[in-house]
């Protein structure tokens, strides 16, 4: 039986952060440990404190890869509670899905983490039945990860992407790292990480970075001074914000128009960090009129405030701050690597010679992509 | 944990023959222990420093403030963290790489050197010493700059400059030379300016400059300003392939500010 829907008033509303973030992908389609992008993020330890760390990875479950990657925590105070919401979980589960194989993610206990949930992963496919047969796998699996989140007390779905995964919690990133062993468990070709600092909310495991939906991740420093209405809109189309950090309203963001809506990111990132008025005056009619539109149709998922996001995908990074760049991102290349981060410092730790590294301009997105990769995608 | 210590002359050079220079490696230190060994080294009578291995330390140069002004040279080798010679106070600093953001954040004196780019709010608030950066730059280069009395800061960047260049802008000199010749595509330059003087090589389009700011060509009493710095910019990057005069043979706009009080009228009943 589902619970009722928490209450509104136990949500906090915004954070501001002085935040880490980086990302180092493989544009070959090599894998790579953790490890790596563990020590670029500790060398910016600094800019967090300990409140919060995590990281995407992708192409690290390639035994599972057709099956949807959920990865689960259980968030109780106490064993028994943990243990319930699994068993509850674990009910609603086996009606709406085939798992194929679970286990608890494993992770080393000597590194200390404080509070750490119930971590637990399920490898799935949906079983669609009745009126849900005609919705898109993906469509169901969101609408499916809304009602575990918004329904099951204390028990998330954080991470549900096909062959990638999520890990992430209360710490440094660098002991969340470890603490998950991303330096000797995992291989990925795209990594992406946070170290967090929380000023508005308060840490919990499921607050840390990344957010992510399916294969979309995001991590972000800043503000999103707009996270009310773009809140609203969002649960218009069925997004349930349960996770007390504004970055969430980023990650359904993007499902929304690069998933459901197949906007390409150029547009996307017009409609979340659009130029102001007077440079749209400014532009050739054909120019205008598309920016006109997108800021009339999509008003509400203008992203205000200060900031910079790694948004992962399958096969693609994409780096993006506000339109007049309030926070820092560098990005830089080597060879196959590229690397995005808040200071070129962390990049140049673990790649010191660099083929280029540039200043992003405000509100275009500096986009890497596996191309072999993403040909299959196009294709499918 | 390395150690700060004074080499023996001969024993080791820094790559501009740093003979007697003290060595810092500060491969394993933190910001802080960084720049407690920078003002121990400093207070007991070194003059030259050299850094090496350097990756995102802040603050470097900051708290080496005496009363009696002592002076040092210091040599950065690798990337120079946010805020490198924040406060600065008489010293030179040559980074041989490239720095972060934050680059001379309210410097009153010295002089910075960069062999390489620098990034956002370059000589944010900036009030005295120049600095000079070989390659280009991010947003808000000059942000609320200023000037007072004898003081008057100059900022001279190789490259290109970002938007918001001079925002705020109270005085001091910013000249951006532009050298891997790319239009100033830049936009917001001098939003708010209100005092100060910004020269461009090359031109600037009416739109991509705020409405405080006035845009002339450069007059002879600007180029006598021009050659001095082009001339010091050259001296500190010799490896830069061009000529003094084949920079100051390209037209120069010079921006500068309306009024001094651009928003007088703002809060005025």
């Amino acid at each position: 039986m589902h619970r009722k829907r928490r209450s509104r008033r136990e949500l906090y509303n915004k954070e501001i952060c002085a935040c880490s973030i980086f990302g180092a992908m493989n544009r070959e389609g090599g894998r790579f440990t953790g490890e790596g992008v563990m020590k670029a993020i500790a060398s910016m330890r600094v800019r967090g404190n300990g409140l919060g760390g995590g990281f995407a990875a992708y192409g690290i479950y390639p035994d599972h890869r057709d099956l949807y990657a959920f990865h689960l925590m259980f968030t109780g105070s106490t064993d028994p509670a943990r243990r319930a919401a699994k068993k509850e979980l674990e009910a609603h589960l086996s009606r709406k899905f085939d798992v194929y194989f679970d286990e608890e993610i494993p992770t080393d206990d000597s590194v200390f983490v404080r509070d750490p949930p119930l971590l637990w992963r399920y490898f799935v496919l949906p079983r669609k039945e009745g009126d849900d047969a005609a919705t898109a796998d993906e469509d169901y699996i969101v609408g499916e990860i809304m009602a575990v989140n918004t329904r099951i007390e204390n028990a998330y779905v954080f991470s549900s992407g096909k062959n990638m995964g999520c890990f992430k919690g209360v710490g440094y990133p660098e002991e969340i790292g470890e603490y998950f062993m991303l330096d000797r468990l995992y291989r990925a070709h795209t990594w992406t990480v946070h170290g967090r600092f929380p000023t508005n909310t308060q840490a919990w495991w499921g607050g840390a970075h990344p957010f992510g939906l399916l294969d979309t991740t995001v991590v972000h420093n800043g503000e999103v001074s707009s996270y009310g209405t773009n809140r609203w809109y969002l649960e218009m189309y069925g997004y349930a914000c349960t996770l007390q950090t504004d970055t969430e309203v980023i990650a359904y963001a993007a499902d929304l128009l690069m998933r459901r809506q197949r906007l390409p990111i150029d547009v996307v990132a017009k409609i979340l960090a659009p130029p102001i008025w007077n440079a749209i005056d400014r532009m050739d009619e054909k120019e205008k009129k598309l920016l006109t539109t997108l800021r009339m149709a999509y008003g509400p998922l203008l992203m205000n405030g200060p900031f910079a996001v790694i948004i992962g995908e399958t096969g693609r990074m994409i780096g993006l701050t506000d339109r007049i760049r309030l926070r820092p991102l560098t990005a830089a290349t080597k060879g196959e690597m590229f690397y995005i981060s808040s200071e070129e410092a962390s990049i140049r730790l673990i790649s010191p010679k660099l083929d280029r590294v540039w200043t992003p301009k405000g509100g275009e997105p500096v986009i890497g992509e596996i191309k072999s990769m993403n040909r299959m995608k196009r294709v499918c | 944990m390395a150690k700060a210590f004074v080499l023996e002359p001969g024993v080791r050079a820094g790559p501009s023959g740093g003979m007697g220079a003290a060595v810092i490696d500060a491969a394993s230190l933190e910001t802080r222990e960084l720049n407690d060994r920078l003002r121990e080294l400093m207070l007991s009578g070194a003059r030259r420093v050299q850094i090496s291995n350097v990756c995102g330390q802040r603050y470097i140069g900051t708290r080496l403030y005496t009363p009696e002004r002592l002076k040092m040279e210091i040599e950065v080798l690798g990337t120079a963290g946010n805020d490198l010679a924040a406060f600065l106070s008489g010293h030179k600093i040559t980074v041989h790489g490239n720095a972060q953001d934050g680059v001379g954040n309210t410097m009153d004196s010295g002089e910075v050197i960069v062999r390489g780019r620098a990034g956002d709010v370059l000589g944010f608030s900036m009030r005295g010493g120049e600095i000079y950066i070989r390659d280009g730059c991010g947003y808000r280069a000059a942000l609320h700059m200023k000037e007072y009395q004898g003081k008057r800061p100059v900022l001279v960047v190789g490259g290109g400059c970002q938007d918001f260049l001079g925002e705020y802008m109270a005085g001091g000199v910013v000249i951006v030379l532009d050298l891997e010749g790319e239009i100033h595509d830049a936009s917001f330059i001098g939003t708010g300016m209100h005092g100060g003087v910004i020269y461009l090589r090359g031109t600037v389009e009416g739109s991509q400059v705020g409405d405080q700011v006035d845009i002339s060509p450069a007059e002879e009493a600007d180029m006598e300003v021009l050659e001095v710095y082009v001339s010091r910019f050259l001296e500190r990057f010799p490896e830069v392939e061009t000529t003094k005069e084949e920079i100051l043979a390209s037209p120069f706009t010079r921006l500068t500010p309306r009024s001094k009080r651009p928003y007088g009228g703002l809060y005025a009943y």
